[in-house]
């Protein structure tokens, strides 16, 4: 394929956005599912989530998709913000009056902003958790596996880190608002019969996804030892 | 009603511009909002002042020459409609109102509210055809079995204008609205099939080389649109473009 099948022309750049979204989309519900475990806070639960956490870092189908990942979540990052900047450029002289919330939703109008956010706090909870599980010493349980979930739990008893998170999941919740069913416009999926599905699946996606990722520190934080 | 008016003073491209206030009175509401700015240029004439520059021409809805901005909207309040067919009935009397050129790099300002809209002519000369062999063996074009649901498609498509309203009213200034209708109103024809994949590659590379922003969805262009053009052309644009980038020699 040509330049312009990787990042040369507007669709293209919209196309790429669409997949890695929605491959993250995906990733987002594998990783909840995982992490729901941590709402079992039992000695049982707390050595299954580890020995899940150890299974999650060394089987090689799973490794092989986290690169996947690694790459879809910069390469989003990175597309997102070659667009936002020719955005601006596109546009050098700003209204004194735009009426916005006439035509358009807060937050497709405010996508960078969200996804910014969302990155810089992907940063901070990879720093946590992911970098302490592989390269972090952070002990051994019971059955030898690392000890992460004491990680997590140090982590989430703490009111400003749970409050974090939770904001943290309102950000995502917007930027999954409008992302979610923009993706499957960029791909040219627009239906009188599906594309009102699509828009209620993504609403659905958007609010319960973050939803149940903020239960988790809240529900750890209540808990607490 | 009176009323006061900020607006978008700008001597030529290369000036600065700037929001000037004007007061207006006696303005009926049965007036047009281009027949009350020509009420407030008869003002400024007479009192040996710069007229205000603004497009114009049909001004019954179907040429897409007026533009502005009005009170943070492409055409001003309302919907459906062009600035032309917007009435001072849907102001009251006291209001400010903002008026504005389009803002796009791709429509520079040549005086004040007037902006030059080349890059849309540039953009359908780049494909916005069917190129027709006419020499001798043309066939009638109504001999040619079309089914309902994509001619009304295509007739939907062709009633864009080419105003600009989408453009403007993007925030990224994308020209995806318009670009999606000459695209679709032509690929949805049996005489645009055969040039559907050069015509999509082409429009879309003059309408990015112009200088218009990446689309991103937010479908305020459709809500903007005089002609209510539907986001589902967007979304067959980005089919056409798709099949014609992955199949392209």
């Amino acid at each position: 394929m040509s330049r312009s099948a990787i990042l040369g022309s507007s669709l293209t750049k919209k196309y790429w956005m669409a997949l890695t979204g929605l491959f993250l989309c995906l990733f987002l519900i594998a990783h909840l599912a995982g992490n729901l475990q941590l709402l079992d806070m039992s000695p049982e639960g707390q050595l299954k989530f580890n020995a899940y956490a150890k299974f999650m870092t060394t089987f090689p189908l799973v490794k092989a998709a986290s690169y996947l990942l690694y790459f879809s979540i910069l390469f989003h990052a990175f597309d997102g913000i070659l667009i936002a900047i020719q955005n601006r450029k596109a546009r050098p002289v700003r209204y004194a009056k735009e009426n916005a919330g006439a035509n358009r939703s807060w937050a497709s109008s405010n996508m960078a902003l969200l996804g910014t956010l969302v990155l810089v706090f992907l940063v901070i909870h990879m720093k946590h958790f992911w970098f302490e599980m592989h390269w972090g010493d952070i002990g051994t349980d019971a059955d030898g596996n690392k000890d992460l979930y004491t990680v997590v739990a140090a982590a989430f008893g703490q009111s400003w880190y749970v409050a974090l998170y939770v904001v943290m999941m309102a950000v995502l919740a917007f930027h999954l608002l409008h992302g979610f069913q923009s993706a499957f416009q960029s791909l040219g999926i627009n239906h009188p019969r599906y594309t009102p599905m699509i828009k209620n699946v993504g609403v659905f996606f958007a609010v319960v996804v973050p939803v149940l990722f903020a239960l988790i520190p809240v529900w750890m934080f209540v808990h607490r030892a | 009603m009176k009323l006061k008016l900020k607006i978008w003073r700008q001597n030529g491209p290369s000036d600065k511009g700037r929001m000037e206030t004007y007061p207006v009175n006696d303005v009926s509401e049965d007036m047009s909002f281009l027949e009350m700015l020509d009420v407030l240029n008869d003002q400024l004439v007479r009192d040996g002042k710069d007229p205000i520059a603004f497009d114009h021409d049909c001004r019954e809805g179907i040429c897409g020459a007026c533009s502005l901005f009005i009170n943070g909207e492409a055409h001003g309040p309302g919907r459906g409609i062009t600035t032309c067919q917007l009435h001072m009935r849907k102001f009251k009397d006291g209001d400010t109102i903002y008026v504005e050129p389009w803002r796009s790099a791709a429509f520079p300002v040549i005086k004040d509210l007037a902006t030059n809209r080349g890059a849309f002519d540039r953009i359908q000369a780049a494909g916005g055809f069917v190129s027709v062999n006419t020499s001798g063996n043309l066939v009638d074009g109504n001999a040619v079995p079309i089914p309902k649901d994509d001619a009304d498609k295509a007739f939907d498509a062709a009633t864009c204008i080419g105003c600009g309203a989408c453009v403007a009213t993007c925030p990224n200034g994308s020209a995806m609205l318009f670009t999606a209708a000459k695209v679709s109103q032509l690929s949805l024809l049996p005489q645009g099939k055969p040039e559907r994949k050069r015509r999509a590659l082409a429009m879309v590379e003059q309408m990015d080389k112009e200088g218009f922003g990446n689309c991103s969805n937010t479908g305020a262009c459709e809500v903007e649109c005089p002609k209510n053009i539907s986001l589902e052309h967007i979304a067959r644009l980005n089919r056409e473009y798709l099949a014609a980038t992955v199949t392209k020699e």
